[in-house]
């Protein structure tokens, strides 16, 4: 039997459903992250999940993005079309100071060595390394990407808007 | 009823002559199987459980050290996780037990129920059966004993220590490891990630193709670590047929459906009552409150994501009620 993988995209979603009968749907804060991506302007970081501190954001990349850092680990899932990463090892003295939580938006292009990059397309997940800088750049049309991070100054919390209620 | 903390082993009771399987006693609990059926007994009741359910959720609850709070075998029989202890539980969590008094409920420490799981679990399958498999994709474990399983009963369950694929870390499934892509994601065209790492920057930038990695794997409903930051973990696992549990939460977890889709059912963790139905398809979203039950059904094998916060103690808060049992109030 030949089987028909259902993915997702920006252009081609289905949303499922929620049937609460004994229960606040809120509790469930159920969403579509295509639908808030395609929803977003580019590079709004929207939460799409929240467990306490821990964020998992979504956003759509069209062109380039701003640079960003964090005093921690992230992780990025391309969800849809192809996205290019350039890497900076910040400067100590332009590192995020350590306990801060979530992505910082830098003003500008940071100071430091290059690290190389990664272009990384549906389904691939990179590393965004504690203490380096990064930069995503859609090749093509738009890209979805989620970030596994901590809630932080860009996180944007819009659940009235994006959950069914 | 709930007896204290016991370190007792697993005993067997003896072979049956006909169909080669052992009885076992570990604490007040009684064991055995026939051709079709687990028969679960305990001071003052008895449970029947279809076989290859109760394997299936057996294996499971040895590899996944019990997960995060409670695997329940059926609506009746199973266990909680108190990170270090185990509770094995019978109609605690069932109002009709509970007012008949017929519950019963056992502490052990985890590793006395590993040993006496693993014990039942390597007497009951034999060679042919992988719970671990999808129906379609492995024997049956019905019928009297046959040759005893060689290879390791669990597998897939080793996480990733900060990210798959770094270098000391687990590498991603590829087929140099042994795991082919699975039938159900032929269609799927893989494109590997280009990581260019400048000199002196080698092994510091890392990416993988991470539905490459949940399409080659040979098991089902087994969440397996891919990446952690913090007490941040993102889980994946490829889910067929039937989640062959009822998971209640002891926190707040979150499903990111990557593929296909699954049906939830929804269950009041304490009491069983029905709280609703949840099918999520490709891209939806869905928070599992610390107070239900749910149990997941794939008509086709599909790609979730499970994020996880494994920050210890955090059962305790949602326990005690510290916490709220949802995530957000919006």
């Amino acid at each position: 039997m030949a089987y028909h993988t259902q993915l997702g995209s920006l252009k081609n979603y289905t949303k499922g459903s929620l049937d609460i009968v004994n229960d606040d749907k809120k509790h469930y804060a159920f969403s579509n992250l295509f639908e808030v991506a395609s929803k977003s302007k580019p590079f709004e970081r929207v939460a799409v999940t929240k467990n306490l501190e821990y964020v998992v954001e979504v956003a759509k990349i069209e062109g380039v993005s701003p640079w960003y850092a964090a005093a921690h680990d992230e992780f990025a899932v391309v969800m849809d079309g192809d996205v290019t990463i350039n890497f900076i090892k910040l400067d100590p003295a332009a590192a995020v100071p350590s306990g801060k939580q979530g992505a910082t938006k830098l003003a500008a292009a940071p100071n430091g060595q290059k690290m190389g990059y990664v272009r990384a397309k549906l389904g691939n997940q990179a590393l965004l390394p504690a203490g380096a800088a990064y930069q995503l750049t859609a090749n093509g049309g738009p890209a979805v990407v989620l970030f596994q991070t901590l809630a932080g100054d860009i996180t944007i919390e819009r659940w009235k808007e994006i959950c069914i209620s | 009823m709930t007896a204290a903390a016991v370190p007792s082993d697993i005993k067997s009771l003896g072979k049956d002559a006909q169909l080669g399987y052992s009885e076992f006693q570990f604490g007040g609990f009684k064991f055995r199987r026939d051709e079709y059926f687990a028969h679960v007994a305990w001071p003052k009741g008895t449970r029947i459980i279809e076989i290859d359910r109760f394997l299936r959720a057996l294996v499971r609850d040895i590899g996944w050290q019990f997960f995060y709070g409670w695997i329940f075998f059926d609506d009746v029989f199973g266990t909680q996780n108190h990170y270090g202890s185990v509770d094995i539980f019978a109609g605690s969590y069932d109002g009709g037990y509970k007012a008949a008094g017929t519950d019963f409920m056992e502490t052990f420490p985890t590793d006395k129920v590993v040993t006496a799981f693993d014990t039942i679990a390597r007497d009951w399958i034999s060679e042919g059966y992988d719970p671990l498999r999808a129906p379609q994709e492995t024997g049956t474990p019905l019928g009297s004993k046959r040759a005893p399983r060689k290879d390791a009963l669990v597998r897939g369950f080793t996480p990733a220590k900060r990210m798959l694929g770094l270098p000391g870390d687990v590498t991603p499934r590829s087929d140099e490891t042994g795991h082919p892509v699975n039938r159900a994601f032929a269609d799927l065209k893989f494109e590997q990630p280009e990581v260019h790492a400048e000199k002196g920057f080698e092994g510091q930038l890392n990416a993988i193709n991470l539905f490459d990695h949940i399409a080659r794997s040979d098991v089902t409903w087994n969440p397996s670590v891919a990446s952690i930051t913090g007490a941040s973990i993102f889980c994946v696992t490829s889910e067929e047929h039937m989640l062959p549990v009822i998971h209640g939460n002891d926190r707040n977890e979150w499903f990111i459906q990557l593929s296909d889709e699954i049906h939830w059912q929804i269950q009041d963790k304490n009491t069983g009552n029905p709280r609703g139905r949840i099918v999520m398809k490709a891209g939806d979203v869905c928070a599992m409150p610390a107070d239900i039950r749910h149990q997941g059904f794939a008509p086709k094998r599909s790609m979730l994501l499970v994020a996880e916060n494994g920050t210890p103690g955090l059962d305790e808060l949602y326990a005690k009620g510290k916490l709220p049992p949802y995530p957000l109030d919006f």
